[in-house]
């Protein structure tokens, strides 16, 4: 855009959606932003295949029978603090700080990678006690409602990583950052996520 | 052709849902078309006169609001609707399949099991059933639960009215009546499979005391329909004529109907 | 390899074998050629690895109109079966065959004709109605519409290997678990839309995101073009509906796969559960489809009558109040599953709440050529034909929106005349006046007015020839998904929809006669300014075809119509878009093999996945993650092209445009 144009497209005084194509940074943000809600839909989706589904114990293990309230607040206490510690990473990007940015992304990663072991061992003690996903379509749901919150934040993590090695390789281009930006958006979306499985998953079952 | 059309299925009911739902058909359309034809004959009037050759048309290229016009657009189809949906409404509420008619007779009770790819009619009062053939006596209601063994399927009568899904471990209700006597076409208006185009049956109609001598003879002939001859019928076969049943065992349209199938039914080959 | 043995290809069965043999000799002549030629340079730089919107554009496009002639010939084989099948004739096609071309029908149709082709006009379109360069995510447009060609290829493939599903194009359990579908048909089906799937996803955010955030300066909602708030309306629809989709039929594959319990008869399963869901997306999704296509309408009629669109606030409110309503009525595809009178009551009103905004469009159509100056060209005949076929369409659809009602008709030849009368009549209508209107713009020269014409009234009195039969046969009592029927009096009508067929098939014949003519007679339908219609939006206000940039300098929009405008003031187009001359320079971004790459591993791993061939789906995965990883360290997506070049093109422009 020539000088004049781009005055006219910052002045104050014009509303956004007349200033002209916005900027990297914002298309960007706003784009993931409508995958992470189209994400939330395939959740909702699961959610109400959980709940349609949640009698359906077919004679076998029931939620009561099977979820730990200790277990569960562990991972919870897990997934929150990595959204704290992934704040810390993402003002550290921001400022270009190299060092802290590998630090609180390393213990978010931590976090995350605790969250994930804790859950696969639940998982991995179900399935030897024969409460594995084909007992019955109430174990279909749950495992699969969990199991794809799980997907997503090993696909996170493995997605930490990248960012990781691309500050290591690239520095903080803003490529980069866009990148961390959006990175912030999907582990604080998969908490969010982890409150409804929490309270619908398991505080549900102890009703 | 529309001639034809009058003459057999659903615009020619012979029972009282059939005809309570023609009735709606063509109200319906009546209202509609009220609309649609003037909708057309406007579109081909409009772009015929205001050609671009034509050039007594006034051309007004910059008329693009009216709020009388606007006004009239949205009311047009809204009041249509609210017709509508009145009788959309109403007419859920009355032909509901479920519903039982409002007859003074004593409703007929018949069970029905849809099977790859066959029917199977049993009459739990007397102890009877038949497959592929339904004989019903006219001028009684009907009062049908539904089930099928392993795919959804859809029981359907075109002249007697409402259609109904049946599904594996639930029942459905539905409630008809034939009229007169005389032979009307069943089938399954839901795909279950390669045998779905020979999953027809007859619904055949009699006099009050034709139904009773059919009854009696059915007890004498035929043999029985246990759990042993069911696992027989439940082997996928295309459908093969009618038989019917002399006796059947107590409770076996709900023991189908409710069981978990644990294990898994007979798989169908390639 | 899996499952994978010789035994999946079916030697035995001649019209597989000859059908497969000839596309596959066609496919090899055409490579051939290509190679002689040497034009794989230029193919791969061009429009493989394009990340233009135009070419990917003009691609979906393609795509379409070759599964068009595929789909299409599933309808033939449908027609004639059915033609012969009366009474105790069995046709030439028995059911397992035959329940595999119906289910194809469906699902080309839907995913790989109806969807690409209004994909591709919107992604041609919007960039350049809105005034911008390009989409919001260039490369990520590519990797859309190539794994749209992966999910294609896989559909394809399963002609020839394998055997495709035989459950319809919904795959309703139990029908579709593998207790009844044990083969790799239903898998074939699965996969190929999963993959596709995905790419209509990404390509709704990225057009979602185009719309809302980038646009000429200037150009707030209110002064949209219309076909971008129809395109708006129908991509928020996309990324709200087909997460839907891909979650159930994740679920399906659970239960196929790993013994899952969703939708089984057994433990707990509920197949209603996935009609429902299903239906969810599927309501959605057909108004995904129209919405394009009234605004395709909506352009058309106003700029050939010479006149703004009339009720412009309207529309837009309509417009919007169909994308909210459409979530809201999915049950009417099911009122006989039982749910009870208060709920399909419920649905049945909600349902025909859409016929209000849709009639209102219908009316301000109507308005527009009121007072108009109406051209008869191609595109005006296609939206005359559809005001004409679609409110009967229409008409019956809100019929069968009340209960009862389709409690009589509910999966018989009347539903399917219904849904081909609105898809016919509204989808495809609107696609071919689209394609019509914009390929000037896209190609520099106009298609034959005359064979544009004869297709119309193939495709007319084709539609009307076909399905009138249908509903008539549907009154009858003829159910949908017959292979063969024994009542008599139907085989007249089917032969008359039979003879409709074959005019539809004359009319597509006539759209590549048209194509090829037209390409021969270029220079005699030359475009030489931008604007063979006397256009009111920006895209005619650029170079046919535009370059990379679209424009040298984004237009300042101050009202809707804005070309329009544009031209009231300056009086001509040249002086219009040259009032300007210093030019900048632009950046446009480079070629991409990533969508490509993508596309080609997604294929590796969605026929591994069919045939359980596990080291390939490994394999497959590995490919996937590996091309994001080097798109992830790309660095040099943008090419920059300096001012000067931007000026030497815009004088030639001006030069070719005082020439004529």
């Amino acid at each position: 855009m020539s000088a004049a144009e781009q005055a006219i497209a910052t002045a104050d005084s014009v509303p956004l959606s007349l200033r002209g194509p916005a900027p990297a940074r914002v298309v960007a943000g706003y784009g993931f932003w409508l995958f992470l809600l189209s994400d939330i839909i395939i959740f909702a989706a699961l959610f109400a295949a959980y709940a349609v589904l949640s009698g359906e114990t077919a004679g076998g293990p029931t939620a009561a029978d099977l979820f730990d309230k200790k277990h569960v607040l562990i991972e919870t206490a897990c997934l929150l603090a990595s959204s704290v510690t992934c704040g810390f990473g993402s003002l550290a990007v921001q400022s270009g700080d190299r060092n802290s940015t590998y630090l609180w992304m390393a213990i978010t990663f931590i976090l995350g990678i605790t969250f994930l072991s804790l859950e696969v061992s639940e998982f991995s003690h179900m399935l030897s006690i024969g409460a594995g996903p084909s007992r019955s379509a109430f174990l279909s749901g749950f495992f699969t409602l969990v199991g794809t919150h799980g997907l997503h934040v090993t696909l996170g993590l493995c997605w930490l990583i990248v960012m990781l090695l691309q500050v290591a390789t690239l520095g903080f281009q803003p490529m980069v950052s866009r990148r961390f930006f959006c990175f912030g958006l999907f582990w604080h979306a998969l908490d969010i996520v982890w409150i409804g499985v929490f309270t619908i998953v398991y505080l549900g079952a102890h009703l | 052709m529309l001639m034809a059309s009058c003459s057999e299925g659903v615009l020619d009911p012979r029972g009282p849902v059939g005809k309570a739902e023609r009735v709606i058909l063509y109200d319906s359309t009546a209202i509609m078309l009220a609309v649609v034809i003037p909708v057309i004959v406007l579109t081909l009037v409009f772009a015929w006169w205001f050609r671009a050759r034509n050039s007594k048309a006034r051309y007004r290229p910059d008329w693009e609001y009216s709020g009388r016009i606007e006004m009239i657009i949205w009311s047009i189809p809204a009041l249509i609707i609210l017709f509508l949906g009145g009788i959309a409404w109403t007419g859920s509420h009355d032909l509901d399949p479920p519903l039982p008619l409002a007859e003074s007779t004593a409703p007929l009770d018949i069970e029905v099991i849809s099977l790859d790819w066959r029917w199977l009619f049993i009459y739990p009062h007397e102890g009877i059933a038949s497959l592929n053939r339904l004989v019903v006596p006219a001028g009684v209601p009907l009062r049908f639960r539904l089930t099928s063994t392993t795919v959804m399927n859809s029981f359907f009568v075109p002249q007697l009215g409402s259609q109904i899904y049946t599904m594996p471990n639930m029942v459905t209700r539905l409630n008809l009546e034939a009229d007169q006597p005389g032979t009307f076409e069943g089938l399954s208006a839901q795909f279950s499979g390669d045998g779905f185009s020979d999953m027809r049956f007859d619904l055949v109609s009699t006099e009050a005391e034709a139904f009773k001598d059919w009854v009696n003879t059915t007890k004498t002939q035929g043999g029985v329909l246990d759990a042993r001859a069911f696992e027989e019928l439940e082997s996928p076969a295309k459908a093969d004529g009618t038989q019917t049943y002399a006796r059947v065992s107590e409770g076996l349209f709900d023991s189908i109907s409710s069981r978990s199938m644990a294990a898994v039914s007979p798989q169908r080959g390639q | 390899m899996g499952r994978l043995t010789w035994a999946a290809i079916p030697f035995d069965q001649p019209v597989v074998m000859i059908a497969s043999g000839t596309v596959g000799f066609v496919i090899f002549c055409v490579l051939a050629l290509v190679t002689a030629k040497g034009w794989w340079p230029y193919l791969w730089r061009e429009w493989i690895t394009s990340v233009d919107h135009k070419r990917i554009g003009v691609m979906y496009i393609g795509l379409a109109l070759l599964m068009l002639v595929r789909g299409f010939s599933d309808a033939m084989l449908m027609r004639s079966q059915l033609a012969l099948a009366a009474g105790h004739a069995q046709g030439y096609l028995p059911p397992e065959h035959y329940d595999q071309i119906f289910s194809a029908h469906g699902t080309i149709m839907i995913f790989f004709v109806a969807m690409p082709f209004v994909i591709g006009l919107m992604n041609f379109v919007l960039p350049l109605q809105l005034g911008v360069r390009d989409v919001a995510f260039p490369v990520l447009n590519s990797v859309g519409f190539w794994l749209s060609a992966a999910g294609v290829l896989l559909v394809n493939v399963s002609l020839v290997v394998g055997e495709f599903a035989r459950t319809g194009w919904l795959a309703y359990p139990p029908l579709s678990e593998v207790a009844y579908s044990p083969g790799v048909g239903v898998d074939y089906y699965l996969w190929s839309l999963q993959i596709s799937g995905l790419g209509t996803l990404l390509s709704g955010i990225n057009l979602t995101t185009t719309i809302l955030k980038l646009r000429a300066p200037g150009m707030g909602y209110r002064q949209m073009p219309i076909f971008c708030w129809t395109a708006l309306a129908s991509n928020l629809l996309i990324v709200a509906a087909f997460p839907i989709l891909t979650a159930t039929f994740a679920m399906l594959l659970l239960d196929r796969y790993c013994d899952f319990h969703f939708f089984t008869n057994d433990l707990g399963g509920n197949p209603m559960m996935y009609v429902n869901l299903i239906w969810c997306w599927g309501h959605p999704e057909v108004y995904i489809l129209i919405l394009p296509a009234f605004g395709v309408f909506s352009e058309v009629v106003a700029t050939f009558s010479g006149k703004p669109l009339f009720g412009r606030r309207s529309m837009v409110i309509a417009t919007m109040a169909i994308c909210v309503l459409s979530f809201l009525v999915w049950l009417h595809h099911f009122f006989t599953m039982g749910a009870g009178a208060d709920v399909n009551a419920f649905f049945g009103v909600m349902t025909m709440l859409i016929a209000v905004p849709t009639g209102v469009k219908i009316f301000n159509w109507l308005f527009t050529f009121y007072g108009g100056r109406i051209r008869f060209t191609t595109p005006i005949y296609w939206a005359v034909g559809f005001m004409v076929t679609f409110v009967i369409g229409g008409m019956t659809g809100v019929l069968m929106a009340i209960p009862p009602a389709d409690f009589v008709l509910h999966n018989s030849l009347f539903l399917i005349a219904h849904f081909h009368n609105v898809i016919i009549g509204g989808v495809v209508f609107g696609v071919m006046a689209g394609i019509t209107y914009w390929f000037p713009k896209a190609f520099g020269f106009t298609l034959n007015e005359r064979l544009g014409k004869a297709v119309f009234w193939c495709w007319f009195f084709g539609f009307y020839l076909a399905f009138t039969p249908l509903y008539v046969l549907g009154l009858m009592g003829a159910t949908r998904r017959m292979q063969h029927y024994s009542n008599m009096h139907w085989q007249p009508l089917m032969l008359v929809a039979l003879a409709g067929a074959v005019l539809i098939l004359l009319g597509i014949a006539l759209t590549v006669v048209q194509i090829a003519v037209s390409i021969r007679r270029r220079e005699l339908n030359r475009d030489v300014t931008g604007d063979p219609w006397n256009g009111r939006t920006l895209e005619w206000s650029t170079p046919s075809p535009p370059p990379p940039w679209n424009f040298s300098h984004l237009p300042q929009v101050d009202r809707a119509d804005a070309f329009w405008a544009i031209k009231q003031k300056h009086g001509s187009t040249e002086q219009g878009r040259n009032v300007k001359r210093t030019y900048e320079t632009i950046h446009v971004p480079r070629s991409n093999p990533t969508g490509f790459f993508l596309a080609f591993f997604a294929v590796l791993l969605g026929f591994s996945l069919i045939w359980r061939i596990w080291w390939g789906a490994g394999l497959g995965l590995l490919g996937v993650i590996v091309v994001c990883l080097m798109q992830a360290w790309r660095t040099d997506g943008e090419i920059e092209v300096p001012a000067e070049k931007v000026a030497a093109f815009e004088r030639l422009q001006g030069l070719k445009e005082r020439a004529v």
